[in-house]
């Protein structure tokens, strides 16, 4: 019996400051879902503010998004073309046996793959049936074309062609060496650069957003100041009095993003075709890209995640002040 | 419970509030803190809630001593402690029900068992069938009395009050000091801040009155008031 009693204590209730039935875990969790759930409800009954402070976000990531999705298919331009291309050699003398030497010569070099000679005949014959210039080529004394030998380079790679085209450039009766893909190599350098410009663009807009944010959430908090001082004198943390501001700055975020979205996808329906059609003309493979179902799921939360900072940035700086005085 | 030994609060404008105040509260005891406005009673409440630093002397609450306790542990320590404002300060974006929760959703309880306490509390002042309303709705007296619902709740050993019964009628604020006392009749200790003195002379509870910051009456702790006490108007 003795025994027994000394147990009791131990199942009675404990003192009401250390009773919580939830589990640390369980109860913080219920914290940040009732937390969540609440500030969400709150935007939804302040509909029109907060369609417009999504909307400033929205539109803040929309242009760069749409600017990052440009280059994206720009980056993807030209992988439908052979890459290396070849390089052509267009000469000033015109002696038949001395060209047939010259292709051999090339030919037998181990960073050739193919040379070509097409004679200025076989030149102005291709010419006259693909242009439909025929009749006033026709016209003509003499054949205008010079022979022109084209070179396959044997590698891919572009520092071993560039190689080879400085060595072509000092072939003797050469008049112009032309690398075919040239264009495209100049394409991908100001793609590069476009890409840093994203990049810093990014950087500020994404800067604008979080102090957007932060401003909104400071607002919040000036508001809510009486309802802080009562939560904070009934015993509730930093972290409790932060927690629906944090989440009122995610939800912010995730409608920006989803805002961001729909402006993408309006931009895309707008300018996608002439797009494509001005695309094409340099690399009929292209076919335009979206973001896609990932893509779209990845915005919307990093912006989620932009808000939230926001958030901290504000709730981090002003919080704090609020104390029962 | 409550412990002062020779607490001072000077605020940095230079003004005393508070001078070598020394009592000690028991358990479940009632007491009334009176005086006049400006006589120290906000400062003496404010200190026990830590909401501010006693400038010098020290502070006991239930074995705590509050010079020590960090920012972090507040919470924690004011979990024990029911307070009930004078304005009652209730959040008026919510239900009765919802107001009186509100320390237990903080303190982490599950719902089955916060919503047994906030029926508890809320039949315990009478106004279990408001519990859906919104405190807008509700008269004065029943506003402090959702205040003091909220209080009670958490079921904290230390019970403070600010002038609860200030914007009340005269029959209200009987009834609602008919509610401190039943507290501390089951172990609450029960702190009251008060001017009214019509009211709690009818009262049989210890008065610690205050006078421009000094004790000036209700059995000090023997041998701890370095100051004289002072003489009355």
């Amino acid at each position: 019996m003795a025994a027994q009693r000394d147990h009791r204590p131990r199942t009675e209730p404990r003192p009401a400051t250390a009773a919580q039935p939830l589990g640390m875990f369980a109860a913080v969790l219920a914290q940040h879902q009732g937390a969540a759930v609440d500030s969400l409800h709150k935007l939804l009954i302040d509909r029109v503010s907060t369609l417009l402070t999504c909307t400033v976000m929205g539109i803040a990531l929309a242009l760069p998004l749409a600017l990052w999705l440009l280059l994206q298919n720009l980056t993807l331009l030209g992988t439908g073309v052979d890459r290396t291309g070849s390089i052509s050699l267009f000469m000033q003398q015109d002696d038949p046996a001395a060209l047939h030497n010259l292709v051999a010569q090339l030919k037998a070099r181990d960073d050739v793959a193919e040379a070509t000679l097409i004679t200025p005949e076989q030149a102005l014959q291709e010419f006259e049936q693909k242009s439909g210039f025929g009749e006033a080529l026709a016209g003509l004394d003499e054949n205008p074309l010079p022979p022109v030998i084209t070179v396959e380079p044997a590698s891919d790679d572009g520092a071993e062609v560039t190689a080879l085209y400085d060595y072509l450039q000092t072939l003797p009766g050469l008049d112009v060496a032309q690398l075919d893909l040239q264009w495209l190599q100049r394409l991908q350098a100001a793609v590069q650069l476009a890409s840093q410009l994203a990049l810093w663009l990014t950087a500020l807009l994404g800067l604008g957003v979080v102090l957007v944010i932060g401003n909104t959430i400071r607002l919040a908090i000036a508001n809510r100041s009486a309802e802080i001082v009562v939560i904070k004198l009934v015993g509730g943390t930093d972290a409790y009095v932060a927690r629906p501001f944090l989440y009122t700055g995610f939800w912010y975020g995730v409608g920006g993003g989803l805002i961001a979205l729909v402006l993408v996808e309006i931009s895309l329906w707008t300018f996608g075709s002439p797009l494509t059609r001005l695309l094409t003309s340099y690399d009929p493979a292209f076919q335009l890209g979206g973001l896609g179902l990932q893509g779209g799921f990845l915005v919307v939360v990093a912006s989620g995640a932009l808000g939230w900072l926001g958030s901290a940035v504000s709730v981090i700086r002003h919080l704090r002040a609020i104390e029962p005085r | 419970m409550i412990k002062f030994d020779d607490v001072s609060k000077r605020y940095p404008s230079g003004h005393e509030a508070l001078s070598h105040v020394s009592f000690a509260l028991d358990d479940g005891e009632l007491a009334f803190v009176t005086g006049h406005s400006g006589a120290g009673k906000s400062t003496l409440l404010k200190l026990i809630m830590r909401m501010e630093l006693p400038s010098s002397g020290q502070l006991v609450i239930n074995g705590q001593n509050l010079n020590k306790i960090a920012r972090e542990q507040l919470p924690y320590y004011r979990r024990t402690i029911g307070l009930v404002f004078q304005d009652h300060q209730l959040l008026f974006d919510r239900s009765v029900y919802d107001n009186v929760a509100l320390p237990l959703q903080i303190a982490g309880y599950d719902p089955r068992e916060a919503s047994r306490r906030v029926r508890a509390a809320l039949d315990k002042v009478g106004l279990l069938r408001k519990e859906t309303q919104n405190p807008l709705a509700l008269s004065a007296g029943e506003q402090q009395r959702v205040g003091i619902a909220r209080a009670v709740v958490n079921k904290p050993s230390l019970l403070l009050a600010d002038e609860p019964t200030g914007n009340l009628d005269p029959e209200l604020a009987v009834e609602v000091m008919g509610l401190f006392e039943q507290f501390s009749q089951v172990g609450v200790s029960v702190l009251i801040a008060t001017h009214d003195h019509h009211l709690i002379s009818r009262m049989r509870h210890r008065r610690l009155q205050l006078e421009q910051g000094r004790l000036i009456a209700g059995s000090p702790v023997q041998g701890q008031v370095k100051s004289p006490v002072k003489g009355t108007h």
